[in-house]
């Protein structure tokens, strides 16, 4: 990305000296030279501190105070960039909720601080100062003419051994400090840019440091979907325990109070074996529902026997192939088993497949399935919610979930999970 | 009268099992809560039926089950009727393939059959008398669709009935009153369908369920994969 100082000036050269261009470039280099002072101050004190007292424990605490200096120092330039640049420098620290000394401590960007800091209090307090020299001095030769009119009748010695008689001949002092104010801008400009520069090399995020970031997230996703898939089987194991019991015992006592009533005419016989329909069907339903939650068959005996199962229920025949030397982690077993699930609930509802082949195995350490239908292709897997939910639970894993469905078929879905945990 | 151990983690249902067949004149000697106490009160009372559920503590997987078929192993003959929450075609595979051996009534149903309060004694009291009986869903899904090559393709739809019937235990007069026909046509198609399927007519609904299963966990569960897989 460009420098909007340099830019300001290829665009206009000339309009940019009577813009207010110059004008905040040397803000910015004056105030690095105050600003950079300080903090060569703060730091050589430091450090000769830090190292004097290093015998002692305190000595050890002030040079990691003087190691995180580049902290504030780089929240200030940042801030006194923007005189210059428009475009925001991004905070490149974290926020820790505790031992901020610490995390900072461990973060590349506090390190980068520093190194500008130590750049900004040498090189750019000492161009600075010679900036705020030159530039006072140019001002100087600029106001030449009304300096030497106020003090005439006394003369005025710009040059040495050469007297000036009147303000007409103060008006070359003033072009020599106009020309030199030029230079200054257009050399101001040139320092301000790479000032900017050298900020968005050390100052901002970088690239690393986001990768770090991602790497976190990705972990605290994983971490989420672990306990979500905990409490899938929390809640497969307490509908099986609980409510599926109590209305297989309700539907025992309705069948009880059936056999009771037997012979009689009446409502109160008709009205049980209603009951006990319903109870039933309250149990059918229960139990499509632990199925669609987590199966019971997944938690007691694995990817292979509950493939086997949706297989063998399937309205479409279906050929498994898929053989497991052992079980495989929780996470991976249910995405596997879902996208199975998907994947046949799809051939059956669109493919117009008569046959379906799941095949998979363990490569290594990743679990490889494919499901692959004979119909007839053509499916926009970007349609399917489903199979997207599907997808983004296996990235979680660090898997892949592909799909491709020429049309004309055979429409084939791709799986690879990695079983290592991540 | 028989004489019954029941082995049920779920108390509710446990104490309701236990009701239910004590108002049906039967005696329970003994319901218990998990494997190992199954085995030990099997041991004791020598019942005439055994009812468990797969189901049990520790682990909660298929210990029931392991429970029925190490007790077939101590005591040969002895009926067993295991019942299961869900249909899962492994377990009823590893039932009937560990029991062809012997005579000894077997069952495999689905636990919400006790709610029929008066299928669930009959399908009991068939188990008891040396019978087998498998649950029609499992049965359904056993039959149920077929690929090209499969000799079951074969068969007509009545004999698809028939066979069916057969393979959840009844006897060919139940058949021939649950299809309104006679049984003497039972019986012909029965001979038709020994005949496709290459089955020898002597041997029983039994050995038509484990051909089922059996040809169930080649052609389309892996071997070996599921159950033993779970033995860790």
């Amino acid at each position: 990305m460009d420098v909007a100082v340099w830019a300001a000036v290829r665009r206009r050269p000339l309009r940019f000296l009577v813009s207010g261009w110059p004008w905040r470039v040397w803000a910015l280099l004056v105030g690095g030279a105050v600003q950079g002072a300080l903090t060569l101050v703060v730091l050589v004190v430091g450090v000769l501190v830090g190292v004097a007292l290093s015998a002692v424990g305190v000595g050890l605490a002030v040079l990691a105070g003087t190691a995180v200096l580049g902290v504030p120092v780089g929240a200030l330039e940042r801030r006194r960039l923007r005189l210059v640049e428009p475009v925001r420098l991004a905070d490149p620290h974290r926020t820790p909720a505790r031992r901020w000394l610490r995390t900072r401590l461990r973060e590349r960007a506090t390190w980068r601080e520093l190194g500008y800091a130590a750049v900004l209090s040498t090189l750019f307090s000492a161009v600075g100062l010679v900036f705020a020299a030159g530039i006072a001095f140019c001002l100087m030769l600029v106001a030449a003419p009304v300096f030497i009119w106020a003090v005439s009748p006394d003369t005025v010695m710009l040059v040495p051994g050469r007297a000036v008689s009147g303000p007409a001949d103060g008006l070359a002092a003033s072009a020599v400090g106009l020309l030199g104010l030029v230079v200054a801008a257009y050399s101001g400009a040139l320092l301000a840019g790479a000032q900017v520069r050298l900020a968005r090399l050390l100052l901002t995020v970088r690239e690393q440091d986001l990768g770090a970031q991602v790497v976190e997230l990705t972990r605290s996703r994983a971490r989420l979907a672990d306990a979500f898939e905990a409490e899938r089987r929390r809640i497969e194991r307490d509908l099986h325990d609980g409510a599926q019991q109590q209305l297989v015992a309700l539907g025992m006592t309705l069948g009880l109070a059936e056999l009771e009533l037997r012979g009689q005419d009446g409502p109160a016989a008709a009205l049980v074996t209603r009951a006990r329909g319903e109870a039933r069907l309250a149990l059918d339903q229960l139990r499509a529902l632990v199925r669609g939650i987590h199966p019971q068959v997944l938690t007691d005996h694995g990817l292979p026997a509950a493939v086997a199962e949706l297989a063998l229920r399937h309205p479409v025949p279906v050929r498994v192939d898929l053989e497991l030397p052992r079980r495989l982690p929780g996470p991976v077993e249910s995405a596997a088993y879902f996208t199975v699930t998907e994947a046949l609930t799809n051939a059956a509802k669109h493919s117009g497949a008569d046959e379906i082949a799941v095949r998979g195995a363990l490569d290594g350490d990743t679990l490889v399935l494919s499901v692959t239908d004979n119909g007839r292709g053509g499916a926009d897997p970007a349609t399917g919610a489903g199979l997207q939910g599907l997808a983004d639970r296996v990235a979680i894993l660090k898997g892949r979930l592909t799909v491709t469905s020429p049309a004309g078929g055979p429409t084939r879905l791709h799986l690879e999970v990695p079983c290592s945990g991540s | 009268m028989l004489r019954i151990v029941i082995a049920e983690d779920a108390v509710l249902l446990r104490a309701g099992l236990a009701e239910l067949l004590t108002r049906l004149g039967h005696r329970v000697t003994a319901s218990v809560g998990d494997a190992e106490q199954l085995i030990r009160a099997v041991d004791e009372d020598r019942p005439d039926v055994v009812v468990t559920d797969v189901r049990m503590p520790p682990e909660h997987r298929d210990e029931g089950l392991r429970a029925a078929l190490y007790l077939r192993e101590q005591h040969p003959g002895l009926p067993v009727l295991v019942l299961s929450q869900y249909v899962a075609t492994a377990y009823a595979t590893r039932l009937l393939g560990a029991a062809t051996a012997d005579r000894g009534g077997l069952g495999y149903l689905l636990k919400d059959r006790v709610m029929d309060v008066a299928d669930f004694t009959d399908a009991l009291e068939r188990v008891a008398s040396g019978q087998t009986v498998i649950d029609p869903e499992v049965v359904r899904i056993l039959l149920a669709h077929r690929t090209a090559d499969d000799p079951l393709r074969r068969l007509t739809p009545r004999e698809h009935e028939v066979l069916a019937l057969m393979a959840e235990g009844f006897n060919n007069q139940t058949i021939a009153h649950r299809l309104t026909v006679t049984e003497a046509s039972v019986v012909k198609h029965a001979g038709n369908i020994f005949m496709k399927l290459d089955l020898d007519p002597t041997e029983g609904n039994r050995r038509v369920l484990a051909v089922l299963a059996y040809r169930n966990s080649t052609a389309e569960a892996p071997s070996g994969a599921g159950p033993q897989s779970t033995r860790s």
